[in-house]
């Protein structure tokens, strides 16, 4: 199989890290060859990140580059805008319809751009949720990545029971309930 | 695995005792993930790369193999040791990690280690994923042994933090080798080191000859139009770009395979070198009269990328979308940071800061801006004190600097004992947050635990500080800032050394549930007071109504300490 692309974007301290562990667990177990690039440090703090997630059968580079992604999973509107030049032109976009505003925002030296999801649906195949609201229902808010990862994974060959397993392998044993009822809810949207 | 994993991992099958390092980003995880494997390697946090050096240079002193880690800059911290047990060689196996940062990702230079190790002689080992990462420590170690040299084993973030598949092996147990005295060998003063010199020499040129034949050096022929030298990341960029091409793939890289070069340079019609950072490869490549492209279509900047190798060899033209319009997202202060609370009060005086290295080094963004110098580690101390010296003390009055706890320990600690035997009177906040924060909140020597998180003893800062004879030393907590206020204005009016503690640890660490505030809307002004320190979590819609994001909000309360008309409230339990 030629190398499916995956790309996590969102703000530093959202939890990209674990949902791009989570997509690597999940191409081991269906016997593929995974690579995955992560950031650490100073671009965690606040700031936009991005991780790769590559699987085939054999893959070389851990990133994904511009015009390659199959899925774009976005936990953020404006992190979605910004990455979204690197989907393929029939690729998944998956976004989280929340906004957290950037300090050239906050301090308004630059505007929060109007209308992002209806611009970026001209383009690409958008899949919006509105993630966060829907896991402070299920009374954490923090599990609003599991919720992305479940609507993305609607746009992956894997079966919900390898899900549940890499999920119940990969989380803190506390939260592995609360994760897996979140994944629900974005898998059955 | 992660890379780092891999190395660590590679460390514990090659039968490592001994690692000591510093947190440095892209290099920190090697560490963490050593503590899984405490029964059979002792590893730690030392103060400083220098430190860390030195004990793993006296632990191969002793007859067992050891490593040190760090980040690339953390080398020139170390490079005094380094250059030095060059000239000494090794007992025990010796190798020295080395994280480059090409990118800057975290970093305060983009300074290619290759460089520092062909100044200091030293061999340099580089793998290009997780599985070479990890068996490539092994090779590292019977190349140290075999040839009497410590090695660098060198990566960079893209490998550090990348995961790829490994397969384990067991543990090495590789016996103690027995120390004998050998004092010209081990002594380096200079009639011993003229000597060590010589061998040296000797030992790199029989190391250079053998790199022709090492399998860490493949060559893969494919077809000869394109010839392709490379090493390390780029290696998987090339594979991925030029799948046609013929490679050779260098896995050690200092010293170069002079023949094994020439002889693939003879069979490709035109020869390739793909290096990031400065061109390392392609410079001895060249001197030796053998025909090559290099840094005339690459970059001596950044990371590289499959579609920059097509755009610059194939002369492909991509056609990639142009990425939209979107306001930038920096890093920023995390939301309930203490430093955000000392750089407000900072601000609020107009003070300027020496600043240093660490997530502090954040404040010289907007809007608080304070920071005015980031150079290196323990930087920001020494370099208040050249202003003083430079201008007098009248100068510094609306300057102090600003330094971190692991950061003052690092090597701050000099340039205070500097202050104060050379007479300054500048004041120094010490913004301890009880981590090493920036690299993900490692434990240092004075947060009371040890790298397993053992109890140990904690070094007092403040008893530091008065033992070098700082006659000023005050604790605030940073979110009192009326009190900081108070306190920084005094301290600085001082003709005195002063040193200031804000002692309050950072937000990240307590996994506690904390109170949340929010705005409302009725009481609000629209003033702006509370948006001054510029808190992530707080928004100003268009009409100028203040909102809190409950997601973000950690409690601090920073927020309703500025507010003068109680519009900013703790949500209270139940309504949450």
């Amino acid at each position: 199989m030629a190398a499916k692309n995956i790309m996590i974007v969102g703000v530093g301290g959202q939890g990209t890290l674990l949902t791009s562990r989570i997509l690597g667990g999940i191409a081991l177990q269906g016997g593929y060859d995974v690579k995955l690039s992560e950031v650490h440090g100073m671009a965690q703090r606040g700031g936009s990140v991005v991780t790769f997630v590559r699987y085939g059968d054999d893959v070389a580079e851990p990133i994904v580059e511009e015009g390659q992604a199959d899925v774009l999973i976005a936990f953020e509107r404006l992190e979605a805008l910004r990455y979204a030049h690197f989907l393929k032109p029939d690729g998944a976009l998956v976004v989280n319809d929340w906004r957290i505003d950037p300090m050239p925002v906050v301090i308004g030296a630059a505007e929060y751009p109007d209308g992002i999801l209806e611009g970026l649906e001209k383009e690409y195949k958008v899949y919006a949720v509105n993630a966060t609201e829907e896991a402070k229902k299920l009374g954490n808010s923090r599990t609003f990545n599991l919720i992305v990862l479940g609507v993305a994974a609607q746009h992956m060959d894997f079966t919900k029971e390898q899900w549940y397993e890499v999920i119940e392998n990969t989380v803190p044993p506390k939260t592995i309930e609360i994760n897996k009822k979140a994944f629900d809810v974005g898998y059955t949207l | 695995m992660l890379g780092n994993e891999a190395i660590a991992r590679g460390a514990y099958e090659a039968g490592v005792k001994v690692s000591a390092a510093y947190p440095g980003t892209p290099s920190t995880e090697i560490s963490e993930y050593l503590v899984q494997y405490k029964d059979d390697v002792y590893a730690e946090w030392s103060p400083n790369e220098k430190v860390a050096t030195e004990v793993a240079i006296g632990a191969s002193v002793s007859g067992v193999r050891s490593m040190a880690c760090m980040k690339h800059v953390g080398l020139n911290v170390a490079s005094d040791p380094l250059y030095t047990v060059s000239y000494m060689g090794v007992n025990g196996g010796m190798m020295v990690v080395v994280a480059d940062d090409p990118g800057l990702y975290s970093s305060q230079n983009e300074q290619d280690t290759r460089m520092v190790a062909r100044a200091a002689q030293v061999p340099v080992i580089e793998p290009s994923d997780s599985a070479e990462a990890k068996d490539f420590v092994k090779r590292a170690y019977e190349i140290s042994e075999q040839f009497d040299r410590p090695v660098i084993f060198r990566t960079t973030t893209r490998l550090a933090h990348s995961q790829g598949l490994v397969t384990l092996k067991d543990r090495e147990e590789i016996e103690d080798k027995p120390y004998v005295k050998n004092i010209q060998k081990t002594v380096m003063m200079p009639g011993n080191a003229k000597l060590r010199h010589v061998e040296i020499e000797k030992r790199n040129k029989e190391l250079a000859e053998a790199a022709n034949t090492l399998n860490l050096n493949r060559v893969e022929m494919n077809d000869t139009k394109i010839g392709v030298i490379t090493s390390g990341i780029p290696y998987q960029y090339v594979k991925e770009a030029l799948p046609e091409a013929s490679v050779l793939k260098l896995g050690l890289v200092n010293p170069l395979p002079r023949k094994l070069i020439e002889d693939f340079a003879a069979k490709v019609e035109t020869l390739y070198i793909v290096e990031e950072l400065d061109p390392v490869i392609e410079e001895q490549v060249k001197s030796w009269g053998v025909k090559a492209i290099g840094k005339e279509i690459f970059t001596v900047q950044g990371e590289y990328s499959a579609n920059m190798i097509r755009q610059a060899i194939l002369k492909e033209e991509l056609h990639i979308k142009e990425p939209a319009k979107a306001p930038g997202r920096p890093p920023i202060l995390c939301p309930g940071c203490p430093h955000r609370s000392v750089y407000y009060v900072l601000k609020k005086l107009g003070l300027h800061a020496a600043g240093d290295i660490g997530c502090y080094t954040l404040g010289a963004v907007a809007p608080l801006s304070v920071v005015d110098t980031t150079i290196c580690m323990g930087a920001s101390i020494s370099s208040l004190h050249g202003m003083e010296k430079a201008k007098g003390k009248d100068y510094i009055k609306n300057w102090v600097a600003v330094i971190g706890d692991s950061t003052f320990l690092h090597t701050g600690v000099n340039s205070l004992m500097n202050m104060m035997y050379n007479k300054a009177t500048g004041t120094v906040l010490i913004l301890d947050n009880s981590t090493t924060g920036m690299t993900g909140h490692q434990d240092h020597a004075a947060t009371g635990k040890t790298l397993q998180g053992d109890p140990t003893w904690a070094i007092d800062i403040p008893a530091l500080c008065r033992a070098i004879g700082v006659k000023n030393v005050v604790e605030v907590n940073a979110f009192d800032i009326d009190l900081l206020e108070k306190t920084v204005r005094e301290e600085v009016a001082k003709d005195e050394v002063s040193v200031i503690i804000t002692k309050t640890p950072c937000v990240l660490l307590s996994k506690a549930k904390k109170p949340l505030y929010r705005a409302v809307p009725d009481k609000c002004k629209k003033c702006g007071m509370c948006m001054k320190p510029g808190c992530p979590a707080m928004t100003k819609d268009k009409d100028g109504t203040i909102r809190i994001d409950d997601t973000m909000c950690t409690g601090c309360g920073l927020c309703d300490s500025l507010c003068k008309f109680g519009a900013i409230e703790l949500v209270k339990e139940g309504e949450r």
